[in-house]
């Protein structure tokens, strides 16, 4: 019991506005009020074709109980305080990074290159090291994985300058 | 009844029985594997369903499911680590059992309470799933308003989590659903200009994102995570005397995860968790719990699996998900054009039966392969993660572009992988989410057609007897959680 009561205590002296409770409640918030902005947006249907509610409507109210909600688990968060995570590795800001690298390379030079350079970051950044398996997981296995999809489900895959040597 | 014939209809169906045999054989795959599962298994073989009929696909993924709830198992008895989270209460005994070097006799009785479950649950389907769906012809708009709006308060106060966390959650899917066209005006709704967005967000980017994609950014905070193996000689039967001890065990839990899998909730991972905690209350010996206790096992796996006929029947009779798998099922029959409810009963009692009878037999296929390739499925958790996770990722990209050829899906795929691996930091399960976005137009349809016929009279849904009882419903399951916090605080 006392371990708890130091625990509790020891949450209380952080600061407010860094508690994990806090900043996750406040970027739900954020992004709700954007959202919710954006309803107002939306065409208002004539009186003449409306059936039941506007459009806007409904997301309106999605968005102002999933903020009403919220706030209902900060305060409550507040008595009991949620654990703070630990700190996240960097394997993990580099496997979010591969995600970027796969965006901009499958955008603007070609798809099976983006996967192919992801799953190399990934797996070597993970900690593989062995060349023979670096290349089975980034080249033999999307290789694969593209001409099973690419024949048996007739897929035509968006161009780039990989792709388009295989389509001639 | 008269259709109950049609159950033996996928014995003599050789494409049927060849889905079967390699659903099985993928879902003991996906169950044994940490992180993946027979959820983010099923949502990562919805794109491939789409070269199968209808039935083959639904087969196949029934398949899965079945197969890799037990597989589950065998990583908890082995490793001490939860293949699925329904056989995290399988560990509590499992392993403890198998470290005395007794790993195959848990083994041995993980297989045959889960088969036991299994079929038992089917049986609960077979029966129960035709009685739901006649109910259902009583329905109307309001109706399936106040159900949809049930089944969200339940997974919400039964699942895992905090509830309004998961109510939250649960919100979020609904609000994805919103995006596009709407349904009845045509009007655009948070498409922020981008064309591809007009026809809405698909299931597939939002089901893979938040399973396959999250696990995997999850994974990634654990690379330097060591499993302790016990050694598998062989799996066993349980002996006379094992019988004894728990076949009382195994029809309690047989029915408690039946009867939890009906409910709109998150079916296996819930009912072992109650089915466990039910074998310690009735048990003689409740010191043994948690040592290597035999009814420990039988009681979380028997009621793991027998959740898995429970959660069918809300998800064929009513189109509500008993589950998460189910959600991810209730998906593949979307995108196949079969819409599940009253009428599928009606019309095509082939298909349904085929479904059951298809159950049936893959239950008796993972006991087979269960009990004579246990030992080979778990050396596939040997395949490690830094090679595991980027094919993973490989077969997710090129599944949810194929669906639509579109990039687009894709780059939402990655989007819901992170805000899947955030909710699930911060507490927020994303079950909800899923079954929010399916039951999304059911809610807002359905809310906005009982306006119309109520000529906007809301206080119209207090007059129609079944959405009242479904809405009372509602506030008890929402309540639940309170009642359960008081009577913690009382007894501290």
């Amino acid at each position: 019991m006392n371990d708890v009561h130091k625990e509790k205590g020891t949450n209380k002296s952080l600061s407010l506005f860094f508690k994990s409770s806090f900043i996750v409640s406040a970027v739900i918030i954020v992004i709700s009020s954007i959202l919710l902005y954006f309803t107002f947006t939306f065409d208002i249907v004539p009186p003449i074709l409306n059936r039941g509610i506007q459009p806007a409507t409904f997301p309106k109210a999605l968005l102002i109980l999933i903020i009403a909600l919220t706030l209902l688990t900060y305060f409550i968060s507040l008595k009991n305080p949620w654990k703070n995570e630990k700190k996240l590795p960097n394997s993990f800001y580099i496997t979010l990074l591969s995600f970027v690298v796969f965006i901009i390379v499958s955008k603007f030079l070609d798809f099976f290159l983006g996967i192919a350079l992801l799953s190399i970051i990934v797996s070597y950044f993970w900690g593989e090291r062995r060349v023979t398996y670096l290349i089975m997981v980034s080249i033999i296995f999307p290789l694969i994985v593209f001409v099973f999809f690419e024949t048996i489900l007739g897929l035509r895959f968006p161009p780039g300058i990989i792709t388009n040597l295989y389509y001639g | 009844m008269e259709n109950l014939g049609l159950i033996f209809a996928p014995l003599f169906s050789y494409k049927l029985l060849i889905v079967l045999f390699f659903g099985t054989i993928f879902g003991l795959i996906l169950g044994v594997l940490p992180g993946l599962g027979p959820t983010t298994g099923g949502a990562l073989i919805l794109p491939f369903t789409m070269t199968l009929d209808p039935l083959s696909a639904i087969v196949l993924l029934t398949a899965i499911y079945c197969a890799g709830t037990y597989g589950g198992a065998i990583t908890a008895i082995l490793i001490n680590t939860p293949g699925t989270p329904a056989a995290a209460a399988t560990c509590l005994d499992g392993y403890p059992l198998a470290q005395k070097g007794e790993a195959g006799r848990a083994l041995g009785m993980a297989t045959v309470s889960s088969v036991i479950g299994g079929i038992a649950s089917v049986v609960v389907l077979i029966f129960f799933a035709p009685l739901l769906a006649n109910l259902a012809y009583e329905f109307g708009q309001p109706e399936y308003f106040a159900l949809a709006i049930f089944g969200l308060t339940m997974l919400a106060s039964i699942g895992e989590g905090s509830p309004i966390k998961n109510l939250i959650a649960g919100a979020f899917g609904i609000l994805i659903s919103t995006v596009g066209k709407d349904f009845m005006t045509s009007i655009d709704r948070f498409t922020f200009g981008i064309n591809e967005l007009t026809e809405g967000i698909g299931f597939i980017p939002v089901v893979v994102g938040l399973f396959a994609i999250s696990e995997m950014l999850t994974q990634s905070t654990l690379i330097n995570q060591i499993f302790n193996r016990v050694a598998l000689k062989a799996v066993k039967l349980p002996s006379i005397d094992d019988y004894k001890k728990t076949w009382k065990t195994i029809i309690r839990s047989s029915g408690i995860g039946s009867f939890i899998g009906v409910l709109p909730a998150e079916g296996g991972t819930v009912a072992s968790l109650i089915g466990y905690a039910e074998a310690k209350r009735w048990s003689k010996k409740p010191e043994d719990f948690g040592k290597g206790s035999i009814e420990g096992i039988a009681g979380a796996e028997a009621a793991n699996n027998a959740a898995t006929g429970g959660a069918m029947v809300p998800t064929l009779a009513l189109g509500i998900p008993g589950s998460a798998t189910t959600a991810v099922i209730l998906t593949g029959l979307i995108i196949h054009g079969v819409r599940p409810g009253p009428d599928l009963f009606r019309e095509q009692p082939e298909f349904l039966y085929g479904i059951f009878g298809s159950m049936l037999i893959a239950n008796i296929l993972f006991f087979v392969l269960g009990f004579f390739g246990a030992k080979i499925f778990a050396r596939i958790t040997l395949v490690p993660n830094k090679l595991l996770w980027p094919m993973i990722f490989a077969v997710s990209v090129c599944g949810t572009y194929s669906l639509n050829q579109s990039i687009i899906d894709v780059w939402l795929m990655l989007l819901f992988g992170v805000i899947g691996f955030f909710m699930r930091r911060y507490g927020f399960s994303v079950v909800p989410v899923i079954i929010g976005l399916i039951l999304g137009e059911l809610v807002e349809g359905t809310l906005r057609q009982s306006l119309v016929i109520f000529d906007g009279n809301w206080l119209m849904f207090l007059q129609r007897p079944i959405a009242l009882t479904f809405f009372v419903l509602s506030l008890i399951a929402l309540s639940f959680p309170l009642i359960k916090r008081k009577k913690k605080n009382d007894k501290v």
